[in-house]
């Protein structure tokens, strides 16, 4: 329970920091941008309440938002993101599988299982994100083609963290 | 109460999102000035939207009143337009040396009503018999010949356009300085195009090459009228028909010069001479 809380608590702060510090920097112009910081979330234990949930991504969120001096927005795409978890949770997860406290990683679960997951959840989170941010519907298609790439660049970004961390762990 | 619990508690996911929602919507519109003026300014939108559709019904009941005034209102101001006043001014320069004796005086006038998609077309100006115009004057404007004067009244006199089945000018080509006789065609419509007709088959003919008046008639010699766009040459024939682009644009006539020849009298009156003699 403790390792499972540290793991948690270490991933949190690794993902936010190298979101603010480096992928803050990092994308092609306005286009572009990864967010890979919400993988913190699609991490947590499968089983954990659903309250807790939506308290952290508020919080997350907020942590993110006050570096980006953009004070709600990325809260608004977390608490969305942690909307859609629970129900992608409850469409794609048996019963029986609730009960485990592990994280929904590819070790887990299959890799194309998460591939989907962490596409959908970065879809609704960029959504709301970009959406918010512009707050208007002129350009829509401008805006609309930016969240499909950073979606997409977001989520190359969260495999590729998630198959080196599952390599390590399985060796 | 107990059932409301019950629901809520069945939908917890729902309105958790709401209060999770809703708090981060009100801290970014409350804490982030783009979105708030954003969204203060689409409310206003729709209030704005309401109170203008109700103004636009409302504009119907006054309609016939509020026409009724502004038609007098235009008519009014209408009247103290410089436009509605007849400009009575003139200037004609004419300078005087004994040396060269001018021959040409020219009188500006306005285009007031033009035509050039009839047949037959004619222009209106502001000058006439009280300015010393006359009957059969020539007009010519900056870019090139226009026509002559057909009819005089004490202030307009209209004029023959060189767009006129009947109108002649006496015209030459700059080079060769042969003279032939310019009308509108080939086929009458094209208000750009005329016909230069009678020159003789042996002169050599440019494409390009100007046209200008030939001095013989009541245009000063030397006067731009266009180019050759087609030299014409017909075998078999013993005169050119020579396509001719016209340099003046007669849809956008402004203002003419009527030209005032000081010898035209003396110059008819020895010609019906000749014509007494025959």
């Amino acid at each position: 329970m403790t390792k499972l809380l540290l793991e948690n608590l270490f991933r949190f702060l690794v993902l936010i920091l190298a979101q603010v510090f480096v992928f803050k920097n990092l994308g092609y112009y306005n286009i572009v941008a990864a967010f890979p910081y919400i993988m913190a979330l699609m991490l947590l234990p499968v089983r954990i309440s659903k309250g807790l949930l939506f308290l952290l991504a508020f919080l997350t969120g907020i942590t993110v938002d006050m570096f980006y001096d953009t004070l709600g927005i990325h809260a608004a795409a977390c608490v969305t993101l942690a909307w859609v978890r629970i129900i992608f949770m409850n469409l794609t997860i048996q019963a029986d599988d609730h009960d485990s406290y592990s994280s929904p990683g590819i070790g887990q679960m299959s890799f194309r299982w998460f591939l989907i997951y962490s596409f959908v959840l970065g879809l609704f989170h960029h959504l709301t994100l970009y959406f918010l941010e512009s707050f208007t519907l002129n350009n829509i298609l401008f805006t609309l083609l930016s969240i499909l790439l950073s979606c997409i660049f977001t989520t190359v970004l969260i495999v590729l963290f998630e198959l080196i961390f599952y390599r390590r762990r399985k060796r | 109460m107990r059932n409301l619990w019950i629901f809520i508690s069945r939908y917890s996911t729902f309105f958790l999102f709401i209060l999770f929602f809703g708090i981060s919507v009100f801290l970014v519109i409350r804490n982030n000035s783009f979105q708030r003026a954003s969204a203060l300014n689409s409310s206003n939108q729709i209030i704005g939207q309401a109170y203008q559709k109700v103004d636009y019904f409302k504009g119907y009941l006054s309609l016939n009143e509020s026409n009724l005034k502004l038609a007098r209102e235009n008519a009014a101001l209408r009247a103290l337009l410089k436009s509605s006043n007849y400009d009575n001014e003139l200037t004609v320069n004419t300078i005087r040396d004994t040396l060269q004796e001018s021959e040409y005086t020219y009188i500006e006038a306005r285009v007031i009503n033009n035509s050039v998609n009839q047949k037959n077309n004619y222009l209106t100006v502001d000058r006439g018999s009280r300015h010393g115009i006359k009957k059969g004057m020539g007009v010519i404007s900056s870019q090139g010949i226009v026509g002559i004067v057909l009819n005089v009244s004490p202030r307009f006199s209209t004029i023959q356009s060189l767009l006129h089945s009947d109108t002649r000018i006496s015209a030459s080509l700059a080079d060769s300085k042969a003279f032939g006789s310019l009308v509108w065609g080939p086929q009458a419509f094209d208000p750009k195009k005329a016909l230069l007709r009678d020159i003789p088959n042996h002169v050599k003919v440019r494409k390009n090459e100007q046209v200008i008046t030939s001095g013989y008639s009541l245009f000063p010699p030397g006067i731009v009228i266009g180019k050759v766009s087609e030299t014409g040459i017909k075998s078999g024939s013993s005169f050119l028909d020579i396509s001719v682009l016209l340099n003046n644009d007669f849809s956008t006539l402004q203002y003419v010069y009527i030209i005032v020849d000081q010898f035209a009298e003396e110059k008819e009156s020895l010609e019906t001479k000749n014509l007494e003699n025959d």
